[in-house]
């Protein structure tokens, strides 16, 4: 469902993105995991099409991100980090202008905006300005634009990140129920989460991916059979262990 | 969906955020207000005994030079500081589109300022027989002018995530454009510089094209004029968020 070949990104002199290369399937949640700085934005920034990347290139459904982004794209529900969103327009609003966007026509439109807006709990705050919400509502009226098209892949960056432990749980049960239709990325630096969510986890460092396996079989790489010890002795210098 | 739907859908999205926020409001009001104070105040269209808009149509480059960064410096800046140009740039659209939807809607509500003006036309059309034409042209030159200030205004916004920057940024070169071929400017010049330097100079300025449109003459030179400085600024503009989105 999406393949990810060879990525490479520099910012002038900085290497940030080193030969990352993965595949996401169907019903598959692939957590992201990495220290701040290591290349998890960056990378998915490439996958979504937002960035170009130095090399390489990023398959959605098919569909090559560089030579057929459009077609690409129209496969893609992306939730960037701090759940961006317009916030002069109301939930309602915004969301109609997604569903126009995703192709959804006149009433159709209306249906799916409604729709989404019932599955994502937002159907309190429809008439309610963006900037006037909490940052659970925000995140959550940004998850409801990435998942209203219904798409094949989902690309999330950091979708808990800011919340309180109860919406947390929220936002984590929805990624599960939608789970078995899609290809799920989503980055993270809370180990628990990948515990929670994740099929599979991928740990990446200084740009490159320093393992990639079942969040059980990272854990039997260290005695202590814990995520976490295996996340420090992976993403920390020798000097530091 | 074709391309350009995606990209009609923008440019209404745009539009409507303009009247969302006072800042359309108080943009209609300061624009009527500046042209109808210079036009009838300032410009002195009563002591002059002559029903025509020479005055009217005068003031224009000089309330854009305010106005138009003022209604264009969001659109790009906001879109990086808020972070919705990573949702913007991941939907199913290309850049060239979202640059022209942008582009087009922020045109529109300058257009719907200047037809705002209609009630000066109306003065002018009861107190004696103006010359028609003339108007339109004047109209036609001065929503052409608007449209390549806007232009500027978008290149600007696309450069920095702050607004203020852009709408200083977006003065000064609009400034230079109006400037560029001003006689007492242009004057000033050939006193030192090269001939060669201030002839091409002065063929950047916007005032010559602008005037000739305001004495009712539309030639095919001077739209070309307007509509180049737009090709060029949204090239610009093209290139600057293709290579500055992500910083």
């Amino acid at each position: 469902m999406l393949e990810v070949r060879n990525l490479e990104k520099w910012f002038g002199p900085i290497h940030a993105v080193r030969s990352v290369s993965f595949q996401c399937a169907k019903g598959e949640v692939l957590g992201f995991l990495g220290p701040n700085g290591a290349g998890k934005s960056t990378t998915m920034r490439m996958i979504t099409g937002f960035l170009p990347p130095s090399d390489g290139t990023a398959l959605l459904g098919g569909y090559d991100i560089r030579e057929a982004p459009v077609e690409a794209k129209r496969r893609l529900g992306y939730l960037p980090e701090n759940a961006p969103a317009y916030e002069d327009m109301t939930v309602e609003e915004f969301l109609l202008f997604i569903a126009e966007m995703r192709g959804f026509r006149g009433r159709r439109a209306r249906e799916r905006a409604g729709e989404t807006m019932k599955r994502c709990f937002l159907d309190k705050v429809r008439h309610q300005p963006i900037e006037t919400l909490s940052k659970g509502y925000k995140q959550r009226v940004c998850f409801a634009q990435a998942v209203l098209h219904d798409p094949p892949i989902l690309i999330m960056d950091e979708p808990t990140d800011g919340l309180d432990p109860n919406q947390k749980r929220t936002v984590r049960q929805m990624i599960r129920d939608m789970a078995a239709e899609k290809a799920i990325v989503l980055s993270t630096h809370i180990l628990e989460e990948v515990e929670a969510v994740c099929t599979r986890a991928i740990i990446i460092h200084e740009g490159r991916i320093v393992a990639d396996g079942t969040p059980e079989a990272l854990k039997a790489r260290h005695p202590s059979g814990r995520l976490d010890e295996v996340f420090r002795i992976l993403t920390v210098g020798d000097e530091a262990q | 969906m074709g391309l350009w739907t995606a990209a009609g859908i923008i440019l209404r999205r745009e539009l409507k955020s303009y009247f969302q926020s006072p800042i359309a409001y108080v943009f209609l009001v300061g624009f009527l207000l500046l042209v109808g104070f210079l036009t009838f105040m300032v410009g002195g269209f009563f002591e002059m005994g002559q029903a025509d808009l020479r005055f009217f149509f005068f003031w224009h480059p000089w309330v854009y030079l305010l106005l138009v960064p003022a209604a264009s410096m969001r659109l790009w800046a906001e879109e990086r500081k808020s972070g919705t140009i990573e949702l913007l740039l991941t939907l199913p659209v290309t850049l060239p589109q979202t640059i022209v939807a942008k582009f087009l809607a922020a045109w529109l509500f300058l257009i719907l300022a200047l037809v705002l003006t209609g009630p000066i036309v109306l003065t002018v059309l009861y107190l004696g027989n103006p010359d028609v034409g003339v108007i339109v042209a004047g109209y036609i030159g001065s929503a052409l002018l608007a449209g390549a200030y806007l232009s500027v205004g978008l290149f600007a916004s696309a450069l920095t995530r702050n607004q203020v920057i852009s709408f200083v940024v977006a003065l000064l070169i609009c400034l230079f454009l109006l400037l560029a071929g001003w006689p007492p400017v242009v004057s000033m010049f050939t006193r030192w510089a090269p001939d060669w330097l201030v002839r091409t100079v002065a063929a950047f300025g916007v005032m010559p094209y602008f005037e000739s449109a305001t004495r009712g003459v539309l030639d095919i030179r001077d739209m070309a004029y307007f509509v180049s400085v737009m090709i060029v600024m949204l090239l610009a503009t093209h290139w600057t968020v293709e290579n500055r989105k992500g910083s």
